[in-house]
Order: structure tokens, then sequence, then C-alpha cells
């Protein structure tokens, strides 16, 4: 396998006057859970079909494991496994035949092909129903059934468009642990696509953020989550009158001081010593009963990023 | 390729009769040919394994047949959310293109010729004679071969009418009218022709005077024609960028 699993080089789509992707640069390594993040309409949908060779892009290129999304796109669906916007099960056949088709479709020998279907559907706690027919499941075990299929032929590169979208959060939840349990143990690169921001931080080694069409930022969680600013703490107590806000304040670590229901909210500077501050509010008078040091999370580094896009002067 | 168009093949077969409805508007398609290929004709006709109607019937019946299956082809996995996983997957074009066509058409044509073979045995059994009979060959080679034809016919149009298509219902509703224009055309000459006593005569003379055979191989060079035509066009039609931007 090449060191990249998917690389994209001023890759566009355009649907008539509608740019869906605009010049995307990316770069996702092996053996990794890359999310593609974005809003509804950014163009994730349509990266995904342009990776997979469904949509012939407008402009740039892109490979995936090594194989030219435009001219070798056969070759590239061997070696992938895609769960797609709509979860795609046959809802006529059981568990185990949709799942033989796909072993079917990628050549599996019989023998091998029937271990894997029960391991699969073991590891997503499916197989005691597997002659069932899946239109009577629901859409939880159904997405769980698609996320089996994407991986029947064990690819080395799986996408998943939002595969925990329109799930309760049981079943997100149980969906997530089992793709991330499975990520591990096959070794596969996924490209996951998703506008849920915890999703992404729990599965996610490296993110990517879109907005129409076009890439705002790239790189590990705790990066973009630093970039919508330095760690926070929140102090709760009394006695912070304007005379222990006024020393706070002052602390060359502090960035921000706000005093809301009853409790400080302090913006620090990654070199901050939160004892440091405990003790210096105590000294000025302050009584402090519980102190809670946080980073920003990914959603408020998300929402940061498409306030800043949105006051740009390009967009 | 044989191995991927098979898988199709299975796959068709395991989803065809379960389809909602499915299993009724299988035993009508059934009923329809078996009533009047099977039954209806050998028993009412002494020479009817003699009669043209016979390649008539498996013509009109295999249309009939494929008509209320084909649309399902591709419009069908679009309105269930399946085509686009189908399309990501391995399977080439040519095979996706071929698996289907060779359900639908072995499907239509086959029960065409069930029929084809309960009638030749009710005509035994009811007009028995001492000897056998079996059907003249200038009547079973043209119904052998304009039934395949025209299946052919119907699949691939509804093929090229299903890849545009949203829904099953709106493929079936496009596959009909277009399929009954022609027929309409045609009935709306017959009553002109039919309302002027000499064209009629002339028309009844031009009937009796035809020879089935040459008949025959007309249709079969026409049909022939269309499907090549067809073909070319639904291989034009299926490219999975344009199945996947609808």
């Amino acid at each position: 396998m090449t060191e990249t699993a998917i690389r994209a080089e001023g890759l566009s789509k355009h649907f008539g006057s509608v740019q869906a992707v605009k010049d995307l640069d990316l770069e996702v390594p092996a053996g990794i859970i890359f999310g593609f993040l974005g809003p509804n309409g950014s163009g994730k949908t349509t990266t995904i079909n342009l990776l997979l060779g469904l949509l012939e892009p407008t402009g740039g290129r892109a490979e995936v494991l090594g194989f030219d999304v435009d001219t070798q796109a056969d070759e590239l669906r061997a070696h992938t496994g895609a769960l797609l916007e709509h979860s795609g099960i046959y809802e006529q056949m059981s568990a185990e035949e949709n799942l033989e088709y796909f072993g079917r479709i990628y050549r599996i020998p019989v023998g091998e092909r029937d271990g894997r279907i029960r391991e699969l559907l073991e590891q997503m706690g499916l197989w005691e129903r597997r002659g069932e027919r899946a239109g009577t499941w629901s859409r939880g075990m159904q997405q769980k059934l698609a996320v089996a299929r994407a991986l029947m032929h064990r690819p080395a590169v799986v996408f998943l468009d939002e595969p925990t979208a329109g799930l309760d959060v049981v079943a997100a939840s149980a969906l997530r642990e089992d793709l991330a349990n499975l990520v591990v143990s096959e070794g596969a690169t996924v490209f996951l696509t998703t506008h849920n921001m915890a999703e992404a931080e729990r599965l996610c080694d490296r993110v990517a953020v879109v907005r129409n069409g076009e890439l705002l930022a790239v790189g590990h969680p705790d990066e973009l989550r630093a970039r919508a600013g330095g760690p926070h703490v929140e102090i709760f107590g009394s006695a912070f009158d304007e005379q222990v806000l006024t020393r706070l304040r002052a602390q060359p670590t502090v960035t921000s001081v706000v005093q809301q229901n009853g409790h400080l909210s302090v913006q620090l500077q990654e070199s901050a010593d939160t004892a440091e501050l405990v003790s210096l509010l105590v000294g000025a008078g302050a009584r402090v009963e519980e102190v809670r040091r946080g980073q920003a999370s990914l959603e408020e580094a998300f929402l940061t990023m498409m306030e800043e896009e949105e006051c740009s002067p390009t967009s | 390729m044989l191995t991927d168009i098979l898988t199709v093949v299975w796959k068709e077969r395991k989803t065809q009769l379960r389809q909602p409805g499915g299993r009724v508007r299988s035993a009508l398609n059934l009923l329809l040919p078996f009533a009047f290929i099977g039954l209806y004709g050998p028993f009412s006709d002494a020479d009817w394994v003699e009669s043209p109607f016979v390649a008539i019937m498996c013509t009109i019946f295999s249309m009939v047949f494929l008509l209320t299956t084909i649309p399902d082809s591709f419009a069908g996995e679009r309105e269930r959310h399946t085509l686009p996983t189908l399309l990501a997957s391995r399977l080439p074009d040519p095979a996706i293109l071929m698996g289907k066509l060779a359900v639908a058409i072995g499907y239509g044509w086959g029960v065409v010729m069930l029929a084809l073979l309960v009638g030749l045995v009710t005509a035994n059994v009811v007009h028995w004679d001492e000897a056998p009979l079996m059907y003249a060959p200038r009547i079973l080679a043209p119904a052998v071969i304009m039934s395949f034809l025209s299946a052919s016919m119907i699949a691939l149009a509804g093929v090229l009418v299903s890849l545009r298509a949203a829904t099953v219902q709106g493929a079936t509703q496009t596959l009909v009218t277009a399929l009954m224009l022609p027929g309409v055309g045609l009935q709306i000459l017959g009553l002109v022709v039919l309302s002027q006593p000499a064209w009629r005569a002339g028309m009844r003379q031009g009937i009796d005077s035809l020879d089935f055979v040459r008949v025959s191989l007309t249709v079969i060079l026409v049909l022939l024609i269309l499907d090549v035509l067809l073909m070319a066009a639904v291989l034009a039609r299926f490219q999975r960028a344009k199945l996947i931007a609808q």
C-alpha cells in the first residue's frame, strides 16, 4: 500500500453554475480515520463520489491507493468499500444474502465468504438475526449491516458518508463503537464525512473542514481546536468583586475574564498555570469552590471557522 | 465478465419475486400466456399448431411480460436507494447491464416458451388423431425468434427509460405510452381504411395474399435492427457519472 491513501490536487467539480468542490488539495495518510467535516451542501458527498470515480472531475486530479480516479476507476473500486448517503441495503434480502451478494461481487471464494459473513455479523451483533429480511430491521441495524457490507472484501480504503445520520443517540453510539473496533481490527483507511463534531472528535485521527466546496482547514482535531482559542477555566465560588477581577485581568497569561451566573469564565494562553491563578484569587479574598479547566471543543472550533469564513471578504 | 453477469443474475433472481406485489404480478404474468397460448388457442382451433397466431401470440405476450418487469431494473434500484452502492462496487458496467437484461429477457421469453410447450401438450390431448401433433417449422421458428427479439426490444427500451426515470411507476408509464403511440396510430389507420369499401376490399386481398414466412422474415429483420439500435443507445446512456448525477 502507498504511504498516502488518498491524494487530491486542485480537485474541482461543478454542476452547471454550482461549484460543488473547488480546488481541493488533500492528503490522507494510510491507516487512519480521516474526518471530512462540513455543513449540509458543502460538497462532502460530491467529494466522495469524485474519489470513488463515480463523477468526472471538472478540474484537478485525485488518486486513491495510487489509482487515478478518472482513468483507473474500475481498479480503484475493486480496492475500496463504501457506505454512501443511503445504506443501499436490499430490503427484500436477508442480512446474510446482502453480504453474500457483495462477497460474490468481490469474488471472495465460497468458504472464505461464509466465514467472513459470520465474522462481520458476529462483530456487529447481528448473527442471530442473519436470516431475517433486512427491510424489517431498524435503521440502526441496517446501518450496521451496511458498514459490514462496506468492509466485506477487506478494502484498503473505506468511504463512509455520514454513517450515523438519522440514528438515535443509542444507535449512533453503538455504531460508532463497532466502527472504531472494526477499523482497528481491519487496519483500513477510513474517509468519513459527517457534520457531527462529537463523532469526528471521538473517531478521527485527522480532520478537514469544508464549506461551499472549499477546504477551510485540515489537521489533528487538537490543532483545529487550538484555532478556536487556547485553554479556558471555569471558576465557581463567591466574592468575585471588581478588585479580584482587575488582578486577574492583569496576569499576562490571561486573555479574557467574563463573570457570568456567579462564576468566572477565563480564557488563557497555552502556558498559563491554573494553580497560580487560583492562589492569586484566594489571596485577593475570593472564595473558590470548584475549578474546571478545558479546551474549546471541535464544535466550537468548527463554528469559529464558519464565522470567520462568513466574515471573510471572498465569501 | 461471465462471473460478474451471473452475480447480477443471482441477485435479480433473489429479489424479483420478493418485491411488493411481485408474487401477484408474476402470477398474473404467468396466467395470461398460459391461458391463451397454452389452453385457449389449442382448445379453440384444431389447426392451432399450423396457425400463424401462435407466432403472433408469442410475440405479443413476451412483450407484455417484459412491460411489467423491466421498468424495475434501474428505476427500482434508484427508488430504493441501492443504485449508488451498486455503482460504487467493482462490478463493470456491462456486467450490471447484461445481468439485468439476461434475467428480464430469460424470464419473459422463458415463460412464453413454456406456454408454447403447454399449448402443444393441450393440442395433442384435445385434438389427438393417432399421430402426435407438432408445430409446423414455418410457425415454430418465427414464434421462437420473434418472441425473443421482441422481448429483447422491450427489455432494451425499458432499460433506456428506466435509466432516466426516478421511479418504477414513472418508468412504466413512459414505456407503456411510448409503445401505445404506434399502436394507436395503426388503429386510426385501420379505421380509416375500413371506412372505405374499396380500401377494405383491397386490404383483405392484400392480407390474403401475404406469405407468412416472408412477413415473419421482415418482422425479424425489423426487430433485429431495432434491437441493435436500442442496444447502442443503452450502452451510450449507461454511464456511472450520468446515473449518479441524476
